[in-house]
């Protein structure tokens, strides 16, 4: 296998880094606001968020991506392939997320959540600056392992089009016939992605400070 | 536009048979996995530090890579080495390969949480190796295996609709053909997600009766 192939291969795990980046970090945001639905107390916001997170927990991301790649024309609308990748990773990482959060809310010191109260904090407040950054802290292991496993998982988004590494070893074998070559080196590519993301976490565990001790 | 689930219905015995596949290919390939796994981390246990760093690489290099690349590494790269397997036993054995990776951390994890008091009083008392896996470590590690061994069943079960990339007949290939041929993807896949989201809520309905019923030989607090 040549160099220009490996190339276009690791030009192509670019596009797999970006998607998945963005889509963890929109499914980040996207969790956080499903943990608050699950937080406030308010009955259908709750239904609302169990049923996310059941259901995108419960199908396979690959039905997830077909579906919605077919649906969105049927409705009416026209995005391109990398924003329906984007929407499909989001919201499935989001419901993964937003299970691991909930581990780290009920971590909270309720201490901190009174005090906070007892200081004026309306409950939004207490929620983005009291509950939100500690169970994010708690939480980052599963974030980070979450990160490798969307990583993974961005490999199914070639179905809808979109070229990223899986995507162009499929292209690639299909120009070569190489299939043994290419998605060997495609799969190195994505372990060496895995292991600097990894090594990257754990630095950043090591390096931050932890709650309560911990 | 309009939805229309009849059409889809009433190909319902195609969609059976490919429920049926999905089932077939999930449990045999759960199984697989997890015996494969078992073997993995009972010889990283006695098999010396050789035999237990040589078996760190590939289960590192499963667990790092996308299911799909080995699928397709197996499936279309397997011919060039001499590998040439139909695609429902290709499936099968990556599905098994993969979830073996992660049933060897972990059964890995259960044998160390056996206290190794149990192990050495069961040596002093003349048990044979056999004897001491199946009569002080399985029983003992069961509960602590349990959570994470259903939770990668249905992590599995989620993967087989990867299969249908390469042409095996389950669920997601069936309904996506048939959605196609009657122009009716859409209510097809909402179909099959609903089948899924069932067996995914089944299984795990299934693990917690399973912890429960073991629960009684929780092992006391020392």
């Amino acid at each position: 296998m040549s160099w220009k192939l490996f190339n276009l291969l690791l030009e192509a795990s670019l596009m797999t880094i970006f998607v998945s980046t963005v889509s963890i970090l929109i499914g980040l945001f996207l969790a956080i606001l499903l943990s608050a639905a699950n937080l406030s107390g308010i009955r259908p916001l709750q239904w609302f968020a169990k049923f996310f997170i059941s259901f995108f927990r419960g199908t396979p991301l690959l039905v997830q991506l077909l579906l919605l790649y077919n649906l969105l024309p049927v409705v009416g609308i026209q995005i391109p392939s990398l924003v329906t990748a984007i929407i499909g990773l989001s919201i499935c990482t989001a419901a993964y997320q937003a299970e691991n959060l909930r581990g780290g809310f009920e971590g909270v010191p309720t201490g901190l959540v009174e005090s906070a109260d007892m200081a004026g904090f309306s409950p939004v407040q207490t929620f983005f600056h009291i509950r939100v950054p500690i169970a994010l802290r708690l939480t980052l292991p599963a974030l980070i392992n979450e990160a490798i496993l969307i990583l993974k998982a961005s490999s199914l988004v070639s179905v809808v089009g979109l070229i990223e590494l899986t995507r162009m070893a499929q292209n690639l074998v299909a120009s070569t016939f190489m299939p043994l070559e290419i998605y060997a080196s495609a799969g190195l590519i994505y372990l060496v992605i895995n292991l600097v993301v990894a090594t990257a976490g754990r630095q950043l565990e090591r390096r931050l400070p932890g709650v309560g001790g911990k | 536009m309009g939805f229309d689930f009849n059409v889809i219905l009433s190909k319902q015995d195609a969609l059976v048979s490919g429920i049926g596949m999905t089932i077939f290919v999930w449990v045999v390939g759960t199984l697989f996995a997890a015996v494969i796994g078992f073997v993995i981390a009972t010889a990283r246990r006695y098999g010396g530090v050789i035999v237990d760093k040589a078996l760190t690489v590939p289960i590192e290099v499963i667990r790092g890579t996308p299911f799909l690349v080995q699928l397709f590494l197996l499936y279309f790269g397997g011919p060039y080495i001499g590998l040439s397997l139909d695609a429902l036993p290709a499936g099968l054995l990556a599905l098994s390969i993969y979830g073996a990776a992660y049933f060897a951390e972990i059964f890995r994890a259960g044998y160390q949480s056996v206290p190794p008091g149990h192990v050495e009083a069961a040596e002093c008392l003349g048990f044979t190796r056999i004897q001491i896996i199946r009569n002080i470590l399985l029983p003992e590690m069961a509960l602590l295996v349990i959570p994470p061994s259903v939770n990668m069943a249905i992590i599995l079960l989620k993967e087989t609709a990867l299969l249908s990339l390469i042409t095996v007949p389950e669920m997601t290939m069936t309904a996506s053909a048939i959605g196609s041929q009657e122009y009716a993807f859409v209510e097809a896949m909402v179909l099959i997600a609903l089948v899924y989201w069932v067996l995914v809520e089944l299984a795990g309905l299934l693990g917690r009766l399973a912890e429960k019923k073991l629960s009684r030989y929780r092992l006391a607090k020392a």
